[in-house]
């Protein structure tokens, strides 16, 4: 008999019998309604107590507030989503303080050793953010690959206001994520960090070493 | 297992005295006060004369049939609806949470059920049932208190020690650093493990003196026995005393109300 | 001094508790170490848990682990499928051999001689990494803690916090010494030392193998919980991520993650979430740009589904690994992991272990506790940690008629002697004449009583028996 059958066979034929099956009450998860604004101090005050940084701005303001952002650290170069708003407003934008805007649009083996060395930054859009744990919400795609969000120190990430989301569980159940999900969805709450020398803090350890959200109202 | 909810009886006529074998053979003066204390709120109080010992020795140390034996000879102790009061988180605890478990599928299992539901540590019945009102008769002093691993998480009663030490107007009671933590008793850990239990009561110790109160009160005589004997071990300059002993000494005119 | 050693660190003789335990006792840096961590942790605990309705939550925990548990094989049955479906293989192992052995048959059909690891308890328990480089495949560990551990040649003190024995300066020595960096104690330049070292070995790794916290039957995700990203660099960098995890990892339904997630990072570290979340439910799809092509799980057995027998046992299954157990365990913090000697120490480990190890090797485990029962109030699944600590030690001494021993190796602890000495007592207070006869004689011989206890009066003075006894004294009053 396989290792599967003998395994499940074994389960099967539970010496113990039938277990009950307890209820499960997800009351405990909900939390009272909250407008817009209430949501994102609580995203704010949240995902900064974790060394996120949170930038408010507007449809109109976020290319300049991200212009700042950038050269005062010096990034030499950006990689936004080819496709996405996001990336199309960069290239559009026609400023001159962004820096080289750079694009991933070939398979990683092409040019790893480049996205490992040479980018300073990267943007990407969200599915959405939540307020209780500042927690943003990424579905990578081909647009906005898996290693995006990773692998240059500085991740940038734009958040609609209306996105945000009370809970996890509200955000799940919004968003039906029961019905199908991606190769890889994400929450991400705070930049890389490591607790792991005698309890201190310390940032960037194998992921961005900055998370900033640019929360767009 | 649920936890069950308690709910405290209304102040009986007698209650049923369930000393302990530690406060039998080492700490008589303990039985003594929470008997006077339980007089004292006019309720007429019965020592069965049969009780030896609640069998928690043998179970936590694996022995359950052994166990089984003793705990079953207490079960017959308490023929009346009575409440049975115990000067001890630890072995109310085994009595009170324990019992149905080790008589599950026995004849007894109904009896047990029933005499744990009965079973009520001694300050939190006071507190709680009598709803005791202590007159301080002593001269100012401060005092520590530990409140035992049983008491505090089997018993649920981590505040009603501090809460009757309160109503005692001379007594300033101050909190050790790392008050949930364990003294190192825990039966016989303290001779399998003997360092292991041996660092634990040493911190104990360090944490009750820092308090700079120079006593310490306790709901349990295995805590007492193990904290006091190392600070005396140890040269410390700490004092134990049962929880039921200060109150009584504190409150009552016969004793000069001098502790 | 074991706590430190660099031997073999895979054949720890985990008899040998007591004296590991003396000597971390004796040894002022370790003490140190384990009590300022365990303290941090406690109180951040405390804090991430303020205004919720801690019970409440504690109960879905638990109540969404026995319903996962109560269907176990369905859903092990629809994982496999849902993952299958998604283009995920799934592979089953009956112990840690077989899923070794998997390991490594994907590993040789990739021709892969670079494995890079995210943290996984169950490769540890299957001692994967010795397996593998004893096969010539090096396996690197990527988790800052796991790598500070595997560059010293020892096993992990803690499952979330690996290397919480060490101090600063102890790790900063470590690093200069096999990788060359300079001495320091600034954790960041050590942090950042790491990082660059680790970057390169993702780049080049064949294949990645990291853990699973969670894996979901209804979508067939597999969730992963990390702070660092590596967890995240190890499932996407490789072109093969091949996870492993026990077969109680399964749950029915997408949102029960939630409530486990919320009391997982809370319990463990304090924190209300970890910077990821990582729900990988298959390879990279045609078009996508990076991840994994392929991706595996491995099922792992080894001695879950004979735990799973009994409905009392059972409960240890609940358990998602937060160590919020050892965290509170004063007896873990005095001892510190390594005096275990088992993959899993402290709390969880003492009731874990002797399943997986049998009761005769792992018999000094269920009693090295005070039963104080501050395991079992913090954990965030309700595992009634004491109750099977005191089950154990009734296993380990073959001890109740009514509920015969199960585990393997039981019975290994009964003593001629002590088993005497409790039927004595045993017989002395279940007769209430012999008992009152026997203590009022010891009462009345109590000069004699001997000064030397054993264990007990290395530390304490010995009891001192009353004068008369409380029975003589209600005897007198005329009760």
């Amino acid at each position: 008999m396989s290792s599967r059958d003998t395994i499940l066979q074994r389960l099967r034929n539970r010496s113990g019998g039938e277990l009950v099956i307890p209820d499960c009450d997800f009351s405990v998860l909900q939390r009272p309604l909250s407008s817009v604004a209430e949501r994102i101090d609580q995203f704010e005050k949240t995902i900064e107590s974790v060394h996120g940084e949170v930038h408010r701005c507007t449809r109109e303001s976020w290319i300049a507030r991200l212009a700042g952002i950038l050269s005062c650290r010096g990034a030499r170069n950006l990689l936004v989503p080819a496709a996405h708003q996001i990336g199309r407003a960069l290239r559009d934008s026609g400023r001159d303080d962004l820096p080289e805007l750079l694009i991933y649009d070939e398979p990683i083996g092409s040019w790893q050793p480049h996205l490992f060395n040479e980018v300073d930054a990267s943007i990407t859009s969200t599915r959405g953010g939540i307020a209780e744990t500042g927690s943003l919400i990424l579905w990578p795609t081909p647009d906005e690959p898996r290693l995006m969000s990773l692998v240059p120190p500085i991740h940038i990430a734009v958040l609609e206001a209306s996105g945000l989301y009370s809970t996890f569980h509200e955000a799940m159940h919004e968003q039906n994520w029961a019905s199908g999900m991606p190769t890889n969805a994400l929450l991400v709450s705070g930049p890389s960090k490591t607790a792991d020398i005698e309890q201190t803090l310390a940032y960037g350890v194998h992921g961005p070493k900055e998370l900033i959200v640019l929360v767009v109202e | 297992m649920a936890d069950p909810i308690k709910i405290y009886p209304p102040k009986p006529s007698h209650v049923y005295f369930y000393a302990t074998c530690l406060i039998d053979m080492f700490y008589p003066d303990a039985g003594m006060a929470g008997i006077q204390l339980l007089e004292r709120e006019g309720i007429k109080v019965i020592f069965p004369e049969d009780q030896t010992c609640c069998g928690q020795p043998a179970y936590t140390s694996g022995y359950h049939d052994e166990a089984r034996a003793v705990a079953k000879a207490q079960l017959n102790l308490f023929p009346e609806d009575w409440p049975i009061v115990v000067p001890s988180g630890s072995c109310g605890g085994m009595m009170r949470k324990h019992y149905p478990s080790l008589f599950k599928k026995t004849d007894q299992e109904a009896k047990a059920t029933e005499i744990a539901a009965r079973t009520w540590e001694l300050t939190d019945f006071l507190l709680n049932v009598c709803h005791i009102k202590l007159e301080d008769l002593g001269e100012p002093t401060t005092v520590a208190m530990h409140t035992s691993c049983s008491a505090r998480r089997e018993m649920g009663i981590a505040e009603v020690g501090p809460r009757l030490i309160g109503q005692l107007q001379n007594v300033n009671l101050v909190e050790q650093i790392r008050a949930e933590e364990c003294c190192g008793f825990g039966g016989t850990f303290t001779v399998r493990h003997p360092e292991i239990s041996g660092a634990m009561v040493s911190e104990k110790v360090d944490a009750l003196t820092d308090t700079g109160a120079g006593a310490f009160v306790t709901t349990d005589c295995g805590c007492m026995m193990n904290i006091a004997g190392f600070a005396e071990k140890n040269n410390k300059p700490l004092e134990g005393q049962h929880i039921l002993s200060f109150l009584w000494e504190r409150t009552s005119p016969t004793n000069g109300g001098g502790s | 001094m074991n706590q430190s050693t660099a031997e073999d660190p895979h054949h720890i003789d985990v008899k040998e508790f007591h004296s590991r335990a003396r000597a971390a006792i004796a040894n002022p840096k370790i003490r140190q170490n384990f009590r300022k961590a365990m303290d941090g942790l406690i109180t951040k605990r405390k804090d991430a848990f303020e205004g919720w309705d801690l019970e409440a939550l504690r109960d879905l925990g638990a109540n969404v682990r026995l319903r996962a548990l109560a269907n176990l094989p369905d859903l092990l049955e629809q994982l496999e499928t849902k993952l299958t479906a998604n283009g995920i293989k799934v592979h089953w192992a009956i112990d840690g051999d077989e899923a070794c052995r998997i390991v490594r048959n994907i590993c040789v059909a990739r021709n892969a001689k670079t494995v890079i690891k995210g943290k996984s308890m169950v490769s540890e328990e299957m001692e994967l990494n010795h397996y593998l480089e004893e096969r010539g495949i090096e396996a690197l560990e990527s988790d800052l803690g796991e790598y500070i551990v595997q560059l010293a040649g020892e096993t992990p003190s803690h499952i979330i916090m690996p290397a919480i024995h060490k101090n600063t300066g102890e790790i900063s020595e470590l690093m200069h010494e096999k990788t060359g960096t300079d001495l320091s104690n600034d954790v960041e330049y050590l942090t950042a030392s790491a990082r660059l070292q680790l970057r390169e070995k993702f780049m080049n790794a064949d294949v990645g193998v990291t853990g699973v916290n969670f894996a979901v039957a209804e979508t067939g995700t597999l969730c992963l919980v990390e702070n660092e990203g590596n967890g995240r660099m190890t499932t996407t960098v490789p072109p093969c991520h091949i996870a492993v995890t026990g077969i109680e990892k399964v749950v029915g339904n997408l949102e029960d993650v939630v409530p486990l997630l919320a009391l997982l990072t809370r319990s463990a570290t304090g924190q209300h979430i970890t910077t990821y979340f990582n729900m990988i439910s298959s390879p990279r799809k045609p078009g996508e740009l990076d991840g994994p092509e392929e991706v595996h799980l491995v099922l792992v057995d080894n001695g879950r589904s004979s735990i799973y027998q009994d409905d009392e046992l059972l409960d240890t299954l609940r358990c998602i690994r937060c160590g919020a157990c050892m965290n509170h365990c004063p007896v873990y913090t005095r001892v510190g992991g390594h005096t275990y000697g088992t993959t899993y120490p402290g709390p969880i480990g003492k009731i874990l272990m002797p399943h997986l190890i049998g009761l005769d090797e792992g018999r000094h485990l269920p009693t090295a506790s005070s039963l104080c029962g501050a395991c079992g109030e913090v954990c965030p699944v309700k595992i009634p940690i004491p109750d099977l600590l005191v089950r154990l030690r009734q296993e380990s001494v073959d001890g109740d008629k009514l509920n015969p021993a199960k585990i393997r190796g039981h019975g290994a602890k009964r003593g001629t002697v002590e088993a005497m000495i409790w039927k004595g007592w045993s017989w002395m207070h279940a007769r209430p004449g012999v008992y009152r006869f026997g203590t009022a004689i010891a009462a009345r011989l109590r000069k004699l009583q001997p000064r030397q206890l054993g264990g007990w009066t290395k530390y304490r003075t010995a009891p001192k028996l009353a004068a008369k006894t409380l029975h003589e004294r209600m005897k007198e009053r005329g009760q």
